[in-house]
């Protein structure tokens, strides 16, 4: 979410590599619970946050939990203005680092947001192939073997066993309809 | 006596082939939920969860609290052989299990922390066993305003005893709240917080978060440092467990020490981890020699171990009795309840006493053949722990996805699961803690509940909650917790005050102001 670029100014001069110092990410996560405060109070007047003639109105119990959100996210917010010096000293996280994370936050993106069309099981094949090929170094052989057997076993115990469908998938389906029509 | 028959009656309840079958396989689930990174009690059992819809509730919970207790046996195996905390309550058993470990007494290191796991949680057990019958008669005369505040209580807790910062915690539980109020209000009928997304309308759904937070979080936080298993096999000769044995009954006194922090930690949502670190650090400051702890002390492997477990089996007394969960897991445990219709809180004793009692029957059975099971099965989990992260990393990956999948089946939640993995790395590595957030996620509608019933009993004065005794000494309490932090911070300047000589400034981290 704060996939920030690298670096968000850290000019220490003695520091050889990039790295993303604390301050960004404390203030974007508290930036982002302060809006979430925002919605929930927002949401709560529009409901009725008073107190009605037949009890509380729904907004009454959120609103005050939007309050408290907005006070313990501002407070953070504060407390990195104090600390602002030494947040920057402070490593959030490397470019080594950084890098081991994007591996694998990316291909976990993509996997995700790819569902509604791959589906699961193919979903699946295709991440666990990707990191035992880019991160493991295995043979295609074993690759295989893995990244195919585990969405078969998942068909088996869940689609079989339990008879929880996984989602196929838009693509998989379409493909599947023409292989059957075909 | 009439616990004791109840007893009787759930371990015949437990016993039955099929339930016992359940618990084996939930303690491998489990043992391998805590040997593996990434997956740890709270979303192992949060992604089973699902799996469990078609049973019938007993056989269900036992299966799923078996795989907590497998989870706890689990994470001491790879602190002692790999150096790798599964659990982050198994970080204090690597301080001295590691070191045992290079010096070859790995087997000893591993049935010292088995033993004393199994220790701590017979303790728990019979501590549950006795007080929980107590505790639910006693709480059911608890109206609306004393169940409110209880909960006040839990969560003032974790302010006051957060080791994170008190308004990072405070933010995170309100973070929880404000999401469990999402959807319809159930009294009302109005939605809130929806925004026109029929997505929105059931809530969010704290399994969803728990798989996120707990386990892509946790993928993500491994990674960054860079896992390389390189670690020693191990397998237990039964003249070594006796051995071991005989040394640690010399230990009593660290047993006992352990499972009352413990067993405190546990009841109090302190939880796991904190109480491990306590007791530990107890023990090495009442050694008599503490010089060896850090350096292969076997009580050093004790007294965290027995602390853990003690304080994970005690979690479940408050979340039986009141419906209030002392740990995540036990939260966890908590909404599957929910999900099979069983409201936890004292009425559970009155009208499930089947489900009750076969319960805590089972978490004696499940402590003992849990015992077994990891002490004949080590040298399997270890070579599993061989497995490169290339490979295990995207299998935890596929099973959260599917985990987040089945509990509603839905695409929209495997999403939030992502976006809630994301937050859940952003939390760890900002130190806001993540168990406050799903608690109040869990609890959330049912304080509120609370709270407007006492409110309308009184007719919208606050003066309800302190109008009754229990209820006001509750309340006092919370408040008195919710503002330790600040407390702390005042005694702390007032102590430096007149002393602001020559001491080289003691104060490394500024303390947080609020307003």
């Amino acid at each position: 979410m704060t996939e920030s670029p690298p670096d968000d100014g850290a000019p220490s001069a003695g520091r050889p590599s990039s790295r993303i110092s604390s301050r960004g990410p404390e203030l974007a996560l508290a930036a982002l619970l302060l809006a979430a405060a925002a919605l929930v109070i927002v949401d709560s007047l529009r409901v009725g946050h008073r107190w009605a003639s037949d009890g509380p109105q729904s907004g009454y119990f959120p609103f005050f939990i939007g309050l408290a959100l907005a006070f313990s996210a501002g407070a953070v917010v504060v407390d990195v203005m104090r600390r602002w010096k030494a947040l920057g000293e402070d490593t959030f996280l490397d470019a080594t680092q950084a890098r081991s994370v994007a591996a694998v936050l990316v291909p976990t993106a993509l996997y995700l947001g790819s569902m509604h069309w791959v589906g699961l099981l193919a979903g699946s094949a295709v991440l666990i192939a990707w990191f035992m090929k880019r991160h493991g170094g295995f043979g295609w052989g074993l690759t295989a073997l893995i990244a195919v057997g585990v969405p078969t076993l998942v068909h088996l115990v869940f689609e079989r066993g339990f008879l929880v469908l996984m989602p196929r998938g838009v693509w998989v389906e379409a493909l599947l309809t023409r292989l059957g029509a075909g | 006596m009439e616990e004791f028959n109840n007893l009787m009656h759930g371990f015949g309840v437990a016993l039955g082939w099929q339930n016992l079958g359940f618990m084996v396989v939930g303690l491998l689930l489990g043992v391998l939920i805590g040997v593996l990174p990434g997956l740890g009690g709270a979303n192992g059992v949060a992604i089973l969860l699902p799996l469990t819809f078609g049973m019938n509730p007993t056989s269900a919970i036992i299966m799923l609290s078996c795989i907590y207790w497998g989870a706890l046996f689990g994470g001491a195996i790879t602190s002692i052989l790999f150096n790798i905390p599964g659990e982050p309550w198994s970080v204090a058993t690597t301080f001295d299990g590691y070191p045992m470990a290079q010096q070859g007494r790995a087997a000893a290191a591993l049935t010292t922390a088995f033993t004393s796991s199994f220790v701590g949680a017979l303790f728990a057990v019979i501590l549950v066993t006795f007080l929980a019958p107590l505790l639910a008669k006693f709480a059911l005369r608890f109206g609306p305003a004393e169940m409110f505040a209880v909960q006040a209580l839990t969560f003032c807790s974790f302010v006051g005893m957060s080791k994170e910062p008190a308004m990072k915690t405070l933010a995170a539980m309100m973070l929880g709240f404000a999401l469990a109020a999402v959807g319809m209000d159930t009294v009302t009928g109005q939605l809130r917080m929806t925004f026109g997304q029929p997505e929105l309308l059931k809530g969010f759904d704290f399994l969803i978060a728990v798989i996120g937070l707990f386990g892509i979080g946790e993928i993500l936080l491994t990674m960054e440092e860079g896992l390389a298993f390189r670690g020693r096999s191990a397998r237990i000769r039964m003249s070594v467990v006796w051995q071991t044995w005989r040394e640690l009954w010399t230990h009593w006194r660290t047993f006992l020490r352990a499972c009352l922090i413990g067993c405190w930690m546990g009841i109090t949502p302190g939880g796991a981890t904190p109480a491990s670190f306590m007791s530990y650090g107890m023990a090495r400051r009442l050694s008599k020699d503490p010089s060896r702890f850090g350096k292969g002390a076997i009580e050093g492997v004790a007294a965290p171990e027995t602390a853990a477990h003690a304080a994970g089996t005690s979690a479940l007394l408050p979340m039986l009795t009141l419906g209030i969960p002392g740990s995540p897991t036990a939260a966890v445990l908590l909404g599957g309840l929910m999900i099979w219709g069983l409201q936890p809180g004292p009425m559970l004793f009155v009208e499930q006493k089947d489900f009750v009692w076969g319960l805590i029957a089972s978490m004696y059975l499940g402590n003992i053949v849990g015992l077994i099971v990891v002490l004949t099965t080590v040298p399997w989990w270890a070579a599993i722990l061989r497995i490169p992260f290339s490979v295990i990393a995207p299998i935890i990956l596929v099973i959260c996805a599917i985990g987040a999948y089945t509990v509603n089946q839905s695409m929209f939640d495997v999403l939030t699961m992502g976006i809630f993995g994301v937050l859940g790395y952003l939390f760890k590595k900002l130190k806001y803690p993540m168990a406050p957030l799903v608690l109040a996620l869990v609890l959330g509608d049912m304080a509120e509940t609370n709270f407007r019933q006492a409110l309308l009993g009184s007719q919208g004065s606050l003066g309800v909650f302190f109008g009754s005794p229990l209820s006001g000494s509750l309340m006092v309490l919370a408040l008195v917790m919710l503002f330790w932090p600040l407390l702390g911070m005042l005694r702390r300047r007032a102590a430096a005050a007149p002393t602001s000589g020559p001491t080289p400034e003691p104060e490394p981290e500024p303390v947080r102001t609020s307003a």
